[in-house]
């Protein structure tokens, strides 16, 4: 086992910390902005609770702009707004708002697509019932559309940890910068294979989480 | 009171214009159960959602108790739609709750205290006859449970009017019968209207007072029930009839005819329920030689009803008269063939 000595531990273990940080940080703004874009989105559509046209054109057309930018590239152009936010470019921090970025309209687009699931009769009987707007998105369509809300954002979270690998380009650090920079660029094997091995790890253990609560809550 | 006051609906497609109702007028008495029948795409589904607003009339006045509620704004709409229940044929019930969290969700909307609503449910789940399946999901029900939970839904905010969007379609026809007396105990111990569109003639003959037929967007007939049953009008009256008695008048008429190519057949219904001998002393007063051809019952909310052919030979016109006077006096209805 000598290729252990190969690893500096504790530096592997703050690319560990730095992954999960950015992760997880920019997973919670992602869940919060893409909600937001999500119910806007569904409730203007030609069908919605509050139809208009207008705005829904124009979110749908900013949702798509934003993904069909490359990630690489958002990094790029955010630059300059990374550094008024953050202060820099460099560091895990300055990582979060291009992964909020890039992630955000992606999982808007699944909530859209969870709330289109949503039993109509559903709504129509809330509407019979006297339900106001917010009563219905508040009380209907998020807790109806919940496990497919939850699994959306556990797509969007693996999305996020390559997304973190990516960053690493830029100087973000986390494991994916770890793996490039030591492991590929100074051929240190050891490395590069031990820090795949814990972002496929954690990917996995997501992917185990997300089904467990699918079904746990899903009452279908 | 309900009252429809030419109700015009026209839904825009980019192609072109449905005209889904074509002017209707309507008046629903308190505490009755009214049948609004029709085959899909009559424009009943429609109809009945703009009694709750859920769909906008493009012209007409929707007025229950003696409110125009079309001209209400939109706070006043949502506070008078917690005094309209509604339920439907898929039932329409939120999986993610259980069946008291089901219950209880119009009283949240209504902004009813915790322990109120709590009260609440208990007594409607016992009404709906749902005890003991408080917390299953719906996912866990039968579809005759599903539809006692939306109907103990529906009520739980004492509703002065219920509307059944073909409640029963979905269920298999003893569950049918299940819900249809369920309904009609909450109408009597409520008293509360109920407005039901349907599609299925026995469904409205079993519980309905009165009925109207509906066909193209307009109304083309309506009544009593056991006045529509004893002499349907409208040919798409006498269809839905038909289906419930498996005889079809024109087709009965044509037999009886290749049978009897002499004399007189007669149609004679009777809806009220007297003990009297109605056809025999009819024929005591003519002195006509009469015998029963072919006959029915249907059953109705109101009572059951007779349908009897009569054939009659060798008379002349004056005998026959005479004949049809001395039934008619007794409150049958006669048609002659």
């Amino acid at each position: 086992m000598s290729w252990l000595n190969d690893i500096n531990w504790d530096q592997m273990f703050t690319a560990f910390i730095e992954t999960i940080y950015m992760s997880s940080v920019s997973l919670f703004f992602t869940i919060i902005f893409g909600l937001i874009i999500g119910i806007l989105l569904f409730v203007t559509n030609s069908q919605g609770l509050i139809v208009n046209k207008f705005l829904n054109k124009i979110t749908d057309l900013i949702v798509n702009i934003l993904r069909a930018v490359p990630f690489i590239i958002l990094m790029i152009i955010l630059i300059p707004f990374t550094q008024a936010l953050v202060g820099s470019m460099l560091g895990a921090s300055a990582a979060l708002p291009s992964l909020i970025f890039a992630a955000s309209p992606f999982y808007a687009r699944l909530c859209c697509i969870a709330f289109m699931e949503v039993d109509k009769g559903t709504i129509e009987a809330s509407k019979a019932m006297g339900a106001s707007n917010w009563q219905i998105i508040t009380k209907v369509l998020l807790p109806e559309s919940f496990p497919a809300l939850v699994s959306g954002a556990c797509v969007t979270a693996i999305s996020l940890i390559s997304y973190t690998a990516m960053a690493g380009a830029i100087g973000s650090g986390g494991l994916g910068n770890l793996a490039y920079q030591y492991g590929f660029v100074r051929r240190n094997d050891a490395i590069l294979y031990t820090a795949t091995a814990i972002i496929t790890l954690i990917v996995l253990g997501l992917q185990w989480l997300s089904d467990y609560l699918a079904a746990k809550i899903d009452k279908r | 009171m309900i009252e429809l006051i030419d109700i015009v609906k026209t839904f825009n497609t980019k192609k072109s214009q449905i005209k889904a109702v074509r002017g209707v007028n309507l008046s629903i008495n308190d505490g009755e159960i009214f049948g609004i029948i029709g085959y899909s795409g009559a424009g009943k589904s429609t109809l009945i959602r703009i009694i709750n607003q859920l769909e906008k009339q493009t012209s007409g006045q929707v007025i229950i108790d003696g409110q125009d509620i079309s001209k209400l704004d939109h706070k006043e709409l949502l506070k008078s739609r917690q005094k309209i229940g509604m339920i439907f044929q898929h039932f329409n019930l939120l999986w993610s709750r259980t069946v008291a969290q089901n219950i209880e969700f119009p009283l949240e909307i209504a902004h009813v205290e915790k322990n109120i609503r709590q009260e609440k449910v208990k007594e409607l789940i016992k009404m709906v006859g749902l005890e003991g399946r408080e917390n299953a999901y719906p996912s866990e029900l039968s579809g005759g449970q599903k539809q006692r939970v939306g109907i103990a839904r529906a009520l739980a905010n004492d509703p002065k009017i219920l509307l059944c969007d073909e409640a029963t379609s979905a269920l298999d026809p003893e569950t049918t019968d299940a819900i249809l007396q369920l309904l009609a105990k909450i109408n009597k111990e409520l008293n509360i209207t109920i407005v039901m569109i349907t599609h299925q003639m026995e469904v409205v003959q079993k519980i309905c007072n009165r009925l109207a037929v509906m066909d193209d967007g307009k109304i083309v007939e309506q009544g009593l029930v056991k006045d529509i049953f004893a002499s349907p009008q409208n040919s798409t009256t006498k269809r839905f009839i038909q289906t419930i008695n498996g005889t079809d008048v024109e087709k009965t008429r044509q037999e009886l005819k290749k049978l009897y190519p002499y004399g007189q057949l007669v149609r004679v219904s009777f809806t009220n329920n007297s003990d009297e001998p109605i056809i025999a002393r009819a024929i005591k007063k003519c002195n006509l030689e009469v015998s029963i051809v072919n006959a029915h019952i249907n059953h109705t909310s109101s009572g059951p009803l007779g349908v009897t052919y009569l054939h009659v030979s060798d008379g002349d016109d004056a005998q026959y008269e005479i004949f049809i006077k001395a039934l008619e006096e007794k409150g049958a209805k006669v048609e002659i063939l």
